[in-house]
């Protein structure tokens, strides 16, 4: 792809980005800011496609290892995430666990 | 497997990318937010399955079984995390994801052709090793297994100032000469940066440098997409980089702080650094059950939680003594400060944890103008939150930090561990007046014996 077009991608997605998260109300700082960390763990996708290009051993090693840190990031992130917003919306079922 | 013709696979990512979109405006309101996170995950998962079916990937077997081991390792960890210690672990994963950044476009150094790739390789290798080093230096102090004070040394803006200089002049052969040794050179210099970035921030900012961080690996991967020349990686990367960016300021905007103070704050001086110094001036203590008199025959109670309630691991107690002050007819609210926890928005999560109806929890500006007609406000391990120094001392260090207003309740009850002051080091004037009962020791302890006595009225 040339560069005039990743560049547009790039400064439109600026504009997403501020637009999207503005006026957020403080309770939702943690959840978004665990949220937008586990979105950047898409950079899996990037380790995937140098360890499947690797053609030394030395270079898959590495690529292997940054497979693992991003699966850690994508998918730790995502489930952290998803612990964290249980707790907001779960308020009526839980009462009656806690009486077990 | 070349499975996706090019146009496939640029939708896919395109489709995906909205995902993430949706992902990060669902997570802006309290309703949406966890489907959309489910949506971001989704887009992750349409991701992954579009760049196996469109790329010659090679050593498929391998790969898949280290995402395998990086789920086995991750999902435990994120389910079984004690939730007063999740900052750590979003700090650790966001730490990881740098990392990983940065090694694949170090990786890519070979492939990268242009001056623009270049720069953009030079760049990941640099921010993503920062946020892998300063992600670890935050877990480490926030796990408590190092100081949180600011850590200081004579010269250390010199040291500062000389590692980024270098890291330029590598940055610069990076760019000019393409050989990997600059580069892993660039790494190593990348890595001390974080930590020197992350060692002077005291413990109650840590959480912005955590955002902070955040956004930077959000825009390493950017670069990396731009490196790999992947849409998905650039635009994802590039919404975090934005999205993290504006959060830091709104986080640093709810306690009062500017994001450039709480970075070269302890070069000058001028950071959260704190005194212990314990003052002799009276104050007036109680025995739980003077506390559980004041509460039970109050008609309302605002509970203002704080750190100290945290790391008793206290909500549970706390939720416990509202169902038995309400079931004597008496109204309970939390007051939740912007900050209170350890990271905005944190004490909710705790206080819905112990399962406290998201209604009783009420934000700064809305519950500020109640504390005139309540009768007692009962703070709990929390302390500059409420230090009306804010207000009326220019010069102090939370001056400007918007407080919740405790001391127009008719009796302030503070529970804390000590007299000794909070996380800004600042004396707080309220625990002297006349109306302020103090009640010592652990907040889950006091309010354990505070429950029973109510209990008992």
């Amino acid at each position: 792809m040339d560069s005039i077009t990743l560049l547009t991608f790039f400064v439109l997605s600026v504009f997403v980005g501020f637009e999207v998260v503005s006026k957020v109300s403080s309770t939702l700082h943690t959840p978004l800011m665990s949220g937008a960390n586990a979105i950047h763990g898409i950079i899996l996708v990037g380790a995937i496609i140098v360890a499947g290009q690797a053609e030394d051993p030395f270079t898959l090693g590495l690529a292997l290892f940054a497979v693992l840190l991003a699966t850690v990031n994508l998918v730790g992130g995502f489930v952290v995430t998803d612990r964290m917003l249980e707790m907001f919306s779960g308020k009526k079922k839980p009462v009656k666990e806690e009486a077990k | 497997m070349n499975l996706l013709s090019p146009e496939i696979t640029a939708l896919a990512y395109l489709l995906a990318a909205v995902f993430f979109i949706l992902a990060l405006k669902g997570l802006s309101s309290p309703k949406s937010a966890r489907g959309g996170n489910l949506l971001g995950a989704l887009g992750a998962v349409i991701g992954l399955a579009v760049v196996f079916l469109s790329n010659e990937i090679n050593n498929i077997g391998l790969i898949l079984g280290v995402i395998g081991v990086g789920a086995i390792i991750s999902v435990p960890a994120a389910r079984m995390v004690q939730m007063t210690q999740m900052p750590q672990l979003v700090a650790l994963f966001n730490g990881v994801g740098g990392g990983a950044a940065a090694v694949v476009a170090l990786l890519e150094l070979i492939h990268a052709d242009s001056l623009g790739y270049l720069i953009a390789v030079a760049f990941t290798v640099f921010v993503g090793s920062v946020s892998f080093s300063g992600s670890v230096i935050t877990f480490l102090k926030l796990q408590e297994l190092m100081t949180s004070r600011p850590v200081t040394f004579p010269g250390q803006q010199f040291v500062m100032g000389g590692v980024v200089l270098v890291a330029l002049v590598m940055a610069y052969l990076v760019i000019t000469d393409g050989a990997m040794n600059w580069a892993v050179a660039l790494m190593i210099l990348g890595l001390a940066t974080g930590v020197l970035v992350v060692l002077p921030v005291g413990g109650a900012d840590v959480p912005i440098v955590i955002s902070l961080l955040n956004a930077l690996t959000g825009l390493a991967v950017a670069a990396s997409g731009l490196v790999l020349g992947n849409t998905l990686l650039l635009v994802g990367g590039t919404l975090v980089g934005a999205s993290g960016t504006i959060l830091t300021l709104e986080m640093a905007k709810a306690m009062g702080r500017s994001v450039s103070n709480i970075i070269f704050g302890a070069f000058k001086g001028g950071s959260t650094a704190g005194s212990t110094e314990v003052s002799d001036r009276p104050v007036r203590s109680g025995s739980a059950e003077d506390v559980a008199i004041l509460l039970g025959y109050a008609n309302k109670v605002i509970i203002v939680p704080g750190y100290g309630l945290a790391v008793a691991q206290a909500q549970h107690t706390i939720a416990e003594l509202r169902t038995a002050l309400e079931s004597k007819g008496i109204e309970v609210d939390f007051a939740i400060h912007p900050v209170a926890g350890r990271m905005p928005g944190h004490m909710n999560v705790l206080l819905a944890e112990a399962n406290v109806p998201y209604e009783a929890l009420l934000e700064m500006d809305e519950v500020n103008p109640q504390f005139k007609n309540a009768d007692v406000a009962l703070v709990v391990g929390a302390n500059d939150v409420v230090n009306p120094a804010a207000k009326t001392t220019q010069g102090s260090p939370i001056y400007g930090m918007p407080i919740l207003d405790a001391g127009e309740a008719q009796q302030v009850v503070f529970l804390k561990r000590s007299m000794r002051p909070g996380f800004a080091g600042i004396e707080n004037d309220l625990l002297y007046e006349p109306n302020t009962t103090l009640l010592f020791g652990d907040a889950k302890e006091s309010l354990t014996k505070v429950l029973t006595a109510v209990k008992a009225l």
